[in-house]
């Protein structure tokens, strides 16, 4: 597919050469009903960078981060994806073109272990037939052996071996979240999108989800757009971020810049009465 | 297979790896799990892979009599690194990996290392941290790639790219490390290991290579280890036990040396590996029993029964059999019966089914604990031993095992008791010196080669193996001139499952009084069990039941040490449950957890006031270092009890 150019990048402070653009939102807006959650909301997402989408409860981060999968469609505006105009999908169609996500409210199967988990996370990839898969004969053993490999590579850069073949309702919440990112990671995303992956996490728990996320970023180069609740968090994480408030755009830049967004100022911490 | 006995060409590590690659090239030599499989190294891939970070080294400009720190858990390529060290006349230095960087620093420092090989960014992290101020370190090597390509690598090396651009210059460095090896003698120093030390700054035990080969040689003989034994390499690098394992024993005797996939999965691993040769400190003897006991309370009814029944009968006849004492047939009967349904199946679990022999030091053990493995058929004997003296000290021959004693003096250990009752050894592992400190080995070891452990002890008189009393200078006198030891007691008190840690105080007192910490997961699963919901260890820890239960607990330790009539006077007549676990990081305890007497008596001294002062509580600040070095502050209210205390049963006594 066909990449925007190189040259439109920039660098960040800490040094990393950021590319173009990845996934270009052009005056998108969502309603539900009468209920107008998105806004004519225009940003750009490029290659190698984390980009944030903050905002107050009930802003719209999630509608967005739908868009961004392709699970909504917008009533008015564009997603332009890999250089090109993306048309209505379905989810396995979008997982196909490199999108991956992990779930506000963890979406994993509970009854099935930490490995089968993360293998699920490359179903898309594999290609033997149902019949070679249900005898585990031929191409589909020779492929299981192949995705395993890559799921153990996630299971070792993410630290959970410990579990690995422990049944996901057994694990503490933390972890439920880590093996979410695992089975995210195991699909091979160039966009991987994360819905509040710090939600519910004490300061410990959260310092390892950052350092994971940095990792997987600057391990595999991964294109990252995060939802997060966590100011601070979000402003050390990421290299630039979208705010929202009540469904519009309020602010976009470098987490300095929006700090000092006195729009951004005003929505999170009210205005002041004369 | 026999190894050749020490010969003039084996008189170091890097010797004794070229034999074993020629003589059991085949063998394995190291296994890691490493993605979900066992990778495994021959003695010959070994030789091969040691050598080639060995050229690597001398690419970096390693010089002979330089320090090369190793800092990181268990893996194959730190011990390659430290035998590759070797190789080049570099001295390697284990340090402990979750030391602080500020504990580092002093180590660092002290032995001038101008080369560190770190497992991790973590490591990195601290070592760059400890540059600021030594100057000394010069080059770091790692060896997990995670994280690590933001960082400045014009004095960074991945160690693999060390290693490969070894193996690419081998005809530029091969006739140098040959000559290197070469001169390696048996007074070179092989290793310098920092003792925790209980009490001021580490000291660093340099032993020689004789030291080392020779130890191994006599204890890989006493047990008659063969090169098809394997163990697991779990604990710390940079502890003397590890060292004289995985790599002294293993490279004598040529057998494998496993390293689990990282410090969470030990049980697993253990378990998918069954070694045949086992180390442990009592704490993971103790831990291993909790958990099969605390899963059998879940148990269904039949098999609880059928586990209590023939646990029963294993405790009866169990160690009977291990010994090969004379026990009647319908007995033994019963005895495989249980194995075949109870003792087998449980073996495995745990994975020591393949045991052939097993050790237990650094701390008594408790009888019931001892008492369970052995009965189980596994064969866990114990040692007495210190770094001073490449472990070996004294051991229990086969047949000759029991829980109070630590055995005979090693094969080479000669042993004497002083006229205080402090225990002296003298060896061929006895160590050289402690480095850049010729005050401190003049003090603990005499020109005759004489060492003072620092422990009391004395040899019974109809067996001739040693029992240890306590530490030599914890040892004290009550205010009424009876003896005073805090050890025997907090021991007897830590056999408790709930107690995990105890400190007694009471030299030069009329009383004794103890702190206690609870054991979190035994209590706390104790606590799931009767429906008390807690938030934390400090509120667990004060819980009223909680208390309760150890009232009880200590107040049983109290008659059994009343039927003692030397040490009665031992007897703990107030205790409070701490609101926090004693912690390495705090230096409370040492990284090899023993407590540290001094520094918890002047940290705690309100608490001890409290204890002599007859207060039913009291409010407590106190400062805690978390795992990245920053300090915090935690307050608390703490109840103070009282135990019941027994006279001295003069009939008890006499019996």
């Amino acid at each position: 597919m066909l990449d925007t150019k190189p040259d439109e990048g920039y660098t960040t402070a800490d040094g990393r050469q950021i590319g173009g653009v990845a996934m270009e939102m052009k005056n998108i807006t969502l309603r539900f009903g009468g209920v107008v959650a998105i806004k004519d909301i225009s940003f750009d997402i490029r290659w190698g960078e984390i980009r944030a989408i903050i905002g107050p409860n009930g802003a719209g981060k999630s509608s967005m981060l739908n868009v961004i999968s392709g699970f909504y469609h917008p009533q008015d505006g564009e997603v332009w994806y890999k250089g090109y105009r993306r048309a209505r999908m379905r989810p396995y169609q979008v997982a196909r073109t490199g999108i991956a996500r992990t779930f506000q409210n963890i979406a994993l199967f509970e009854g099935m272990s930490v490995l089968d988990n993360i293998m699920t996370g490359r179903l898309n990839l594999m290609n033997a037939g149902f019949i070679s898969q249900a005898m585990w004969w031929g191409k589909a053993a020779r492929e299981e052996e192949e995705h395993r490999e890559k799921v153990e590579k996630v299971i070792d850069f993410l630290e959970i071996q410990h579990i690995r073949k422990t049944p996901v309702a057994r694990l503490p919440y933390g972890l439920k979240k880590r093996v979410e990112l695992a089975r995210a990671l195991a699909a091979e995303p160039s966009i991987l999108l994360l819905d509040e992956p710090m939600a519910g996490m004490n300061v410990e728990e959260k310092e390892d989800m950052s350092r994971f996320i940095l990792d997987v970023n600057d391990e595999f180069n991964t294109t990252i757009v995060l939802i997060e609740h966590d100011m601070g968090v979000v402003m050390d994480l990421s290299d630039r971020v979208v705010v929202m408030d009540y469904g519009k755009k309020i602010g976009d830049g470098t987490p300095d810049e929006v700090r000092n967004n006195e729009e951004v100022i005003k929505a999170y911490l009210g205005v002041e009465h004369d | 297979m026999t190894m050749t006995a020490a010969q003039p060409g084996l008189q170091s590590i890097p010797a004794l790896l070229a034999r074993n690659a020629e003589q059991l090239g085949k063998f394995t030599a190291y296994r890691e799990k490493e993605f979900g499989i066992w990778q495994a190294w021959t003695w010959k891939q070994t030789a091969e892979e040691v050598r080639s970070m060995a050229m690597g080294f001398l690419a970096l400009g390693m010089e002979r009599g330089d320090y090369v720190a190793i800092i990181g858990r268990n893996r194959p390529a730190l011990y390659w690194a430290m035998v590759a060290a070797q190789s080049v006349g570099a001295i390697p230095v284990p340090l402990y990996q979750d030391a602080v960087a500020e504990e580092m620093t002093y180590v660092l420092d002290h032995c001038g290392a101008r080369f560190a090989v770190c497992g991790d960014q973590e490591q990195v992290d601290k070592v760059i941290e400890v540059q600021e101020t030594v100057k000394s370190i010069e080059q770091i090597m790692y060896l997990d790639k995670r994280g690590m390509r933001k960082y400045d690598h014009s004095r960074m090396n991945w160690l693999m790219d060390v290693v490969a651009e070894g193996r690419a210059g081998h005809q530029r460095f091969e006739a140098e490390l040959n000559k290197r090896m070469a001169e390696l003698t048996y007074d070179h120093p092989c290793v310098i290991l920092y003792t925790s030390g209980t009490t001021g700054k580490p000291k660093g035990v340099v032993l020689s290579n004789r030291n080392i080969i020779e130890t191994s040689r006599a204890s890989s003989e006493f047990d008659n280890l063969k090169p098809k034994d394997e163990i697991l390499a779990y604990l710390p690098m940079a502890w003397v036990g590890d060292f004289i394992f995985a790599i002294g024993q293993a490279y004598w005797t040529g057998f494998c040396v496993n390293c689990p996939e990282s410090a969470q999965t030990m049980m697993t691993d253990l378990r998918e590996i069954g070694p045949t040769y086992f180390f442990a400190p009592p704490r993971v003897f103790e831990n291993m029993l909790t958990s099969v006991m605390i899963r059998m309370e879940d148990a269904s009814r039949m098999k609880k029964r059928l586990f209590e029944r023939y646990m029963a009968h294993a405790r009866k006849v169990g160690p009977a059999i291990l010994d090969g004492k004379e026990v009647s047939a319908a007995d033994r009967a019963k005895y495989m019966l249980g194995e075949l349904f109870v003792y087998g199946p449980l073996k495995n679990t745990l994975g020591l089914s393949k045991i052939r022999v097993a050790y237990t030091a650094g701390e008594a053990i408790g009888p019931e604990i001892f008492e369970f493995y052995r009965s189980l058929g596994i064969n866990l004997k114990q040692l007495y031993g210190q770094t001073e003296a490449s472990v070996f000290i004294t051991q229990q021959p086969d047949g000759e095992v029991r829980n109070d004693t630590v055995g005979v003096p090693s094969p080479g250990v000669e042993v004497k008791i002083a006229d205080d009752g402090e225990v002296y050894y003298r060896s061929p592992g006895t160590f050289v010196e402690y480095y850049k400190n010729a005050e401190s080995t003049a003090s603990t070891k005499d020109p005759e080669g004489w060492v003072a452990t620092g422990d009391a002890g004395f040899f019974e008189p109809d067996t001739g193996h040693l029992r240890i009393i306590d530490r030599a200078k914890d040892v004290g006198k009550m205010a009424d001139g009876s003896m005073f030891a805090p050890k025997y007691v907090e021991n007897k008190l830590k056999f408790y499952p709930n107690i995990l840690e105890t400190v007694v105080f009471g030299n030069n007192r009329d009383r004794c009084v103890a702190f206690i910490n609870i054991d979190l997961s035994a209590v706390g699963n104790w606590a799931e069990r009767n429906n008390i919901a807690y938030s934390s260890y400090q509120e667990l820890a004060g819980h009223q039941r909680v208390l309760d239960m150890i009232q009880e607990h200590v107040s049983e330790t109290n008659e059994s040490i009343a039927r003692d009539q030397m040490l009665s006077g031992c007897q703990v007549h107030r205790f409070l449950v701490l609101h926090k676990e004693l912690d390495p990081d705090d230096g409370e305890i040492t990284r090899t957890r023993k407590v540290r007497r001094r520094i918890v008596e002047e940290k705690y001294a309100d608490l001890i006031d409290a204890l002599y002062g007859g207060k039913d509580e009291i409010y407590t600040e106190t400062e805690v270092t978390y795992e990245d070095g920053r300090k915090g502050k935690i307050k608390a209210t703490l109840e103070i009890r009282d135990a019941k205390v027994f006279d001295v049963a003069q009939k008890v006594a006499a019996q």
